[in-house]
């Protein structure tokens, strides 16, 4: 499966570097080797999940209980989520550190996926979530300290999204 | 059974736990019989009270977390179940008031007013122990046995839909949200070495 293990394992160790203690994720392909760190990890709480807005719960738990936490999920994930996203994060001032795997966007070749792809970043904005893209390795421990630090400071959630460029050798 | 008699009757244990309450009537209800800085009331987001406490039971193993959901909340989540299951907190315990309605916008009737039985859900789900409790002295015993019992409990009441003349608190939810964090990170500091 070409979903490149070096750069999941830069993402994870950037996700170590931040002090996260809890995932909660919903598998998806180019997910796979983070959720598989998550799990063989003995210091890393990881909650695998029916639906994704039940991460939006747990994550305001964490935080509430003062435990930094991230979730993984595909951008359909988020466009499931919305609802919660903004009747507790936005609504309670709950910082989220949400990593998004952006399918649909250039170079898909899953029809599938192009509809959320074309909407993900339109409706990060309408609901004024700040968004950074990963899409290059140097990039990644600095740009997801710099989103966790931000959601922390503005007790909002952040998006980082989560590129073909970055997830994907072909 | 009233929801506010029940509420009453575990009140004695809810005073000294981690206590995550979905919106409307049953918010109200404890917050009237007195609220705690301990107490959560999600006003909103409905079905997220259970991953809510989910959450913090496993970011917090040494305490216990109480859940009060309701049949509507539940039936917008029913997910949660097996998550929950996948997970088994010992330290979580869930109380699901079963009024067959959607109280607070107009106590229309949930699926449970014809037949779903949220009891048989959760036992289906692998919620390892499920209890149903339908008087106040039976829910208060459920409740005391489920928390000394370490074992991830589920507890479903019926109750009557009736609910609070008036659903205003004055309580502002962030004022709610910062109180309760500062209340968690008090316990924490008090019990707990990571």
């Amino acid at each position: 499966m070409p979903v490149s293990v070096t750069n999941s394992k830069l993402i994870y160790d950037a996700l170590k570097a931040c002090d996260v203690k809890i995932i909660s994720a919903l598998p998806e392909t180019w997910l796979v080797h983070l959720i598989r760190m998550a799990e063989e990890d003995p210091d890393m709480t990881l909650v695998r999940l029916a639906k994704e807005e039940e991460g939006i719960g747990i994550s305001a738990g964490a935080h509430l209980a003062g435990v930094n936490s991230a979730l993984l999920m595909q951008n359909h994930g988020f466009l499931a989520s919305i609802n919660a996203i903004v009747s507790l994060a936005l609504l309670y001032k709950i910082p989220l550190l949400m990593l998004i795997s952006y399918r649909g966007h250039m170079g898909e070749k899953d029809p599938w996926q192009t509809q959320g792809g074309l909407v993900t970043e339109p409706i990060l904005r309408a609901i004024n979530i700040p968004i950074w893209h990963l899409n290059n390795p140097p990039d990644v421990h600095r740009r997801l300290k710099d989103a966790q630090t931000l959601a922390h400071a503005s007790l909002h959630p952040v998006a980082v999204l989560l590129s073909r460029e970055l997830m994907w050798e072909d | 059974m009233l929801r506010a008699d029940a509420l009453q009757a575990i009140y004695p244990e809810l005073e000294h736990h981690i206590v995550v309450t979905i919106m409307g009537a049953v918010a109200v209800e404890l917050y009237m019989l007195g609220h705690r800085h301990n107490f959560f009331y999600l006003e909103h987001a409905m079905g997220l009270a259970s991953s809510m406490g989910l959450g913090i039971a496993l970011a917090m193993p040494e305490h216990k977390v109480i859940v009060i959901d309701g049949d509507g909340s539940l039936l917008m989540n029913l997910g949660t179940l097996s998550t929950l299951a996948r997970y088994k907190p010992g330290n979580l315990l869930h109380i699901v008031f079963d009024n067959e309605s959607l109280l607070s916008v107009g106590g229309f009737p949930t699926a449970t007013a014809t037949g779903t039985d949220l009891t048989g859900i959760a036992r289906a789900s692998g919620v390892p122990s499920v209890l149903e409790a339908h008087t106040p002295d039976s829910l208060k015993t459920s409740v005391s046995e489920a928390l000394a019992s370490n074992t991830l409990t589920g507890i479903v009441s019926k109750v009557e839909a009736t609910g609070p003349k008036s659903f205003h608190m004055d309580l502002p939810l962030l004022e709610n949200r910062f109180q309760f964090k500062r209340c968690l990170e008090a316990m924490q500091r008090h019990t707990h070495v990571r």
